[in-house]
């Protein structure tokens, strides 16, 4: 089972973005996927990586996760093991008890496990415990995942037609070059690499101005309009307006339905 | 991970070093502004951009209009990277780019004769203040078939008033002009044909006052630019032709604060708030000082004693468009538009100084808490002279020249523009004022030579 990373093709039909059509995330998410374990993963780690965009795929032993491995390697791992503490810790032994071990690696362990972590710190950089509260398993996934992006590639972000190349700072749609201000550029990257996700103006000032900003939410609506402009009447829509919330890039991830345009 | 202004300025940086090596940019044309708010160019190459992005461009400043005195001439042009852009009408196998500059003395501090500098210094007081003024101007021009200065200008159409033209040159023109504007980074709201032959407006859509400004120096060079690729001449000169409504530039303001619009109240029966009413009761107690910035030919006045769409007195209404400051009413829910309109600015301004002094006269009307008076609820353009004394309307200045009297006399001008701006502009118009009034018109010998 694959994470939206898992190198599906992008479907561009009927003019919505559907979710499949997302690859990419902010430049710590461009990166090959994470290995998750067991196969399949609990439906709301599943959930959880997909809502923050992390590119996965779950494997069933260590034998799979040695036969999946991807060209470039894993770029980390969630292991869950509460519910098959063996197989899970022979798993994080094949990974970490090597010339070159994985990292970083997040443990996820039930209440009565605890003491399971004893003498084991070798084999996993964090733990989370089970039944996990999907925010805080996002931010330690966050944080422990932040530097992993491998820095020696272009990194891509892309998202149906359009594409950023972070490394080159250059834009296209439909393969045609955007022509962008920097801050423009940089409002677009931020979007683009959380599709699905609703970003408030107060967030994406702090984000994606940092306090050197003024005027407040104004300045966002300023620049999305401008944005707007630049991608085209075709393309205009990938920024949605979400009413009396903020902006939205490309569709819903959950309850796509939903939100598909009339029409649709 | 939060950046310094240092990592964004250094971010801002290679994203156009990057951009113009990525892209293949042959020239860069730094770009700023002469007192009088005449677009200058110069271009580099892309070799020189690294280095004039870190240590600025050095040149003469005395060849340009107002800025250096003789002894101290050299100044820097420092691009300001954020405002870089692809010039859309370049020609593709030679793409350019643009930068807006900041003009800096040689040590780095701004210069004072530079007009972007001066609107910078207000804009920063007003956040000092908590403030940022939010600017939309409506931009009206003429097209005319002719530029020769020899013989009247000749519209294009005789078309008038939101009419749908077929088939015309100008609503092709503007359409292109419109899609220049958009790649540029200038949102457009409406476009439309205005009241008199061959007369168009083009509406933008707000933002901060210094964004504005540069929009309005890049809005006038692409309007006649493309006019000019297809043989028509585009002006914004205040009134071009006799006996038709000219152009004027009038312009909506917001004034923002924490993030709300500071000039909505939504305990007021009117929805104003105390800070928007002394706002506009600054603008009115200061506009006649202003005006010689806001209009600042003799061809202004033209346009200001004429009526039509102009305001002639200094006064203020919500829904009369012939006061010189309108509030008009926002749709319900949208207190966010609350906004005054100062109808006065013609579109051959300096945007940056006439930005900076509308920002320094309601500020001051902001900070001395001036009260508001009555809204003029008359026509004022059919007052005669003896009602508008009783009703104690001021007039705007009649012509340039009572227009200089008035901000030689103006602290907040001064202080808005500075010492250097503010003196030199005064004896350069005065120059041109002395100048008109030795011509001979063609008013005097139509009327008087047959009869005298």
């Amino acid at each position: 089972m694959a994470g939206p990373g898992g190198g599906r093709t992008p479907d561009r039909g009927m003019g919505g973005y559907d979710r499949a059509d997302w690859r990419g995330g902010d430049p710590a998410h461009t990166m090959d996927p994470l290995l998750v374990y067991p196969d399949p993963p609990p439906p709301e780690l599943a959930q959880c990586l997909d809502l923050d965009g992390w590119a996965w795929k779950s494997v069933a032993n260590p034998d799979a996760a040695m036969s999946e491995e991807p060209d470039e390697g894993w770029s980390g791992a969630i292991v869950v093991a509460d519910t098959d503490p063996e197989g899970a810790f022979a798993l994080c032994r094949r990974l970490r008890k090597v010339e070159m071990p994985l990292t970083p690696l997040l443990l996820l362990v039930g209440g009565g496990q605890l003491a399971d972590l004893e003498l084991r710190d070798d084999l996993f950089d964090d733990f989370c415990l089970t039944p996990v509260r999907p925010a805080e398993l996002q931010a330690r996934i966050e944080h422990l995942f932040y530097r992993t992006g491998r820095g020696t590639r272009p990194e891509l972000v892309e998202y149906g037609p359009l594409a950023l190349n972070l490394e080159t700072y250059q834009a296209a749609v439909d393969g045609e070059p955007l022509d962008l201000t920097y801050m423009e550029y940089e409002l677009l990257k931020f979007l683009a690499a959380h599709p699905g996700k609703v970003f408030t103006r107060e967030t994406l000032l702090s984000r994606v101005w940092g306090y050197d900003y003024y005027g407040g939410a104004r300045t966002v609506d300023v620049h999305i309009r401008r944005l707007r402009a630049k991608l085209g009447e075709e393309h205009a829509g990938l920024i949605h307006t979400v009413r009396s919330v903020g902006y939205r890039f490309g569709q819903s991830r959950w309850g796509v339905q939903a939100s598909r345009p009339p029409g649709n | 991970m939060e950046k310094t202004s240092e990592d964004r300025l250094r971010d801002q940086r290679d994203y156009v070093l990057r951009t113009v090596e990525e892209r293949g940019v042959r020239l860069i044309r730094l770009w700023f502004t002469d007192v009088l708010g005449r677009h200058k160019s110069v271009a580099i190459s892309p070799a020189e951009l690294e280095a004039v992005l870190e240590e600025g461009l050095q040149f003469d400043g005395s060849a340009i209009d107002g800025f250096s005195r003789i002894q101290e001439s050299d100044v820097l042009a420092r691009p300001d990277a954020a405002t870089f852009e692809l010039l859309p009408w370049a020609d593709p196998d030679e793409p350019s780019g643009t930068i807006f500059c900041d003009i800096t003395n040689l040590d780095g501090t701004p210069f004072a004769g530079d007009p972007r500098q001066v609107l910078r210094r207000n804009v920063e007081q007003a956040r000092a203040a908590g403030f940022e003024m939010f600017c939309a101007p409506e931009v009206e021009f003429f097209y005319f078939a002719n530029s020769d200065t020899t013989s009247p200008p000749v519209p294009l159409d005789q078309a008038s008033y939101f009419d749908l033209t077929t088939a015309d040159v100008a609503s092709d023109l503007r359409k292109q002009t419109l899609h220049m504007l958009e790649a540029l980074s200038i949102p457009v709201e409406y476009s439309f044909h205005e009241d008199s032959p061959s007369q168009h407006e083009i509406d933008l859509q707000y933002t901060d006052a210094l964004s504005m400004a540069d929009s309005i120096m890049t809005l006038r060079l692409a309007v006649k630019k493309i006019a000019m690729d297809r043989g028509v001449y585009a002006t914004f000169m205040p009134k071009p032709l006799n006996g038709v409504q000219g152009s004027g530039m009038h312009t909506h303001l917001s004034l923002f604060r924490d993030g709300a619009n500071a000039f909505h109240d939504p305990d007021a029966e009117d929805g104003l708030s105390q800070t928007a009413r002394a706002f506009i009761a600054g603008l009115l107690h200061h506009a006649r000082e202003i005006t010689a910035v806001t209009n600042q030919l003799v061809n202004s006045y033209k346009r200001i004693n004429e009526g039509y769409e102009a305001p002639r007195y200094v006064s203020w209404a919500r829904n009369n468009r012939s006061a010189l400051v309108r509030v008009p009413i926002p749709k319900p829910g949208k207190v966010d538009s609350t906004r005054i309109e100062y109808r006065a600015v013609d579109p051959a301004c300096n945007p940056y100084l006439a930005f900076s002094v509308l920002l320094a006269a309601g500020l001051r009307g902001v900070e001395e808490g001036l009260e508001l008076g009555p809204e003029a609820r008359v026509n004022l353009y059919d007052l005669s002279r003896v009602e508008q004394r009783e009703l104690g309307v001021a007039g705007l200045p009649a012509n340039l020249s009572e227009a200089l009297d008035e901000m030689e006399e103006s602290t907040l001008v001064r202080d808005a523009l500075g010492d250097h701006i503010f003196e030199w502009f005064l004896r350069n118009k005065r120059a041109e004022w002395s100048e008109y009034q030795r011509q001979v018109t063609p008013f005097e010998l139509e009327t008087y030579l047959p009869n005298w």
